[in-house]
């Protein structure tokens, strides 16, 4: 049977993590890198926000870019599931609709690395469903 | 949804609106029970007696929206596949939510990534404590963030190389579950 792991290699791996030293704290400094929240509610779960997650995540770590992945509510934009928040360091954030694995690689590359703008931002000014009606 | 593990990371998300910092979340197959069932539970603010009665209607819901549509597509799956949903609340106390499926049903849905699942909610909620356990049969996997933070030490249980063993971690081990 192939070999299953067990908390002795977790604690092998905590020890090796240890010995990097650029391994720190992300949520010290949340202001100062990439910030990507990701809507995960029904309507989002359903369309795939989990995948969109995992991926950014990875992603965004293979490519060496410094960055929290995290969670968000519903944004209200449920046509446009998954939708995704992208804040960088002093700007304002922008969300992008519809975003599977292949819009998340054309946000990490054009985007958050290039600084280019990209098809499928929300604009700030569309109405979202939650909001009340005035 | 396409997968019950999709469906417990939207039940989740329910927990953690509730203020939970305590999930549970319990899946127990047993084929000669024919039996597939998922439990979760929380320490959240509960849900009143009143409200429960609306839990499982999709136009019933807490929040901002319109629509609250995660449990009635639960309890929708659940029946397809020959079970039902109980949920049980107690105001300040927490929520338990059962779903139950027929194991050999046809339109059983699949467990899919729960690997995926779990990290997922690991990775965006690294303070709240998570048990997940899986028994297949008369054998079990658990998994609890609270021991696992005790092995880490101070290295953060939401770091990549961490989500990532316990990616490999839940996979070996539920392998190793569905090996006679």
């Amino acid at each position: 049977m192939s070999k299953v792991k067990t908390l002795d290699d977790l604690r092998k791996l905590r020890d090796e993590l240890k010995s990097k030293t650029t391994l720190r704290d992300r949520s010290e400094n949340p202001e100062g890198i990439v910030q990507v929240k990701v809507a995960m509610a029904t309507c989002c779960i359903a369309s795939g926000s989990r995948e969109t997650m995992n991926y950014l995540a990875d992603e965004l770590e293979k490519r060496n870019i410094e960055a929290v992945v995290t969670q968000t509510g519903c944004m209200g934009y449920c046509y446009a599931e998954p939708t995704v928040e992208v804040k960088m360091p002093g700007k304002e954030p922008i969300v992008f609709g519809y975003v599977n694995e292949k819009k998340a690689d054309e946000i990490i590359e054009k985007y958050i690395r290039g600084g280019e703008l990209v098809e499928g931002i929300i604009p700030m000014n569309y109405q979202s469903i939650d909001e009340d009606k005035k | 949804m396409k997968e019950l593990s999709l469906h417990i990371l939207d039940i989740v998300q329910n927990s953690l609106h509730a203020g939970a910092t305590e999930i549970e979340v319990t899946i127990a197959e047993n084929l000669h029970e024919n039996l597939f069932s998922v439990c979760i539970t929380d320490n959240g603010h509960g849900i009143p007696a009143k409200e429960l009665l609306n839990l499982q209607d999709p136009f019933f819901t807490t929040k901002k929206k319109k629509t609250g549509l995660g449990i009635p597509l639960l309890k929708q799956h659940a029946e397809m596949a020959g079970g039902n949903i109980e949920i049980k609340s107690e105001v300040g106390k927490g929520t338990t939510i059962t779903a139950t499926f027929e194991h050999n049903h046809f339109d059983r849905q699949p467990m899919g990534n729960i690997a995926g699942t779990i990290t997922g909610i690991i990775r965006a909620n690294p303070e709240t404590r998570f048990i997940y356990k899986h028994s297949f049969n008369d054998k079990e996997f658990a998994l609890d963030t609270t021991e696992i933070k005790t092995e880490l030490e101070d290295i953060p249980i939401n770091s990549n190389e961490v989500l990532r063993f316990i990616q490999d971690y839940i996979h070996e081990n539920l392998n190793k579950l569905y090996t006679k």
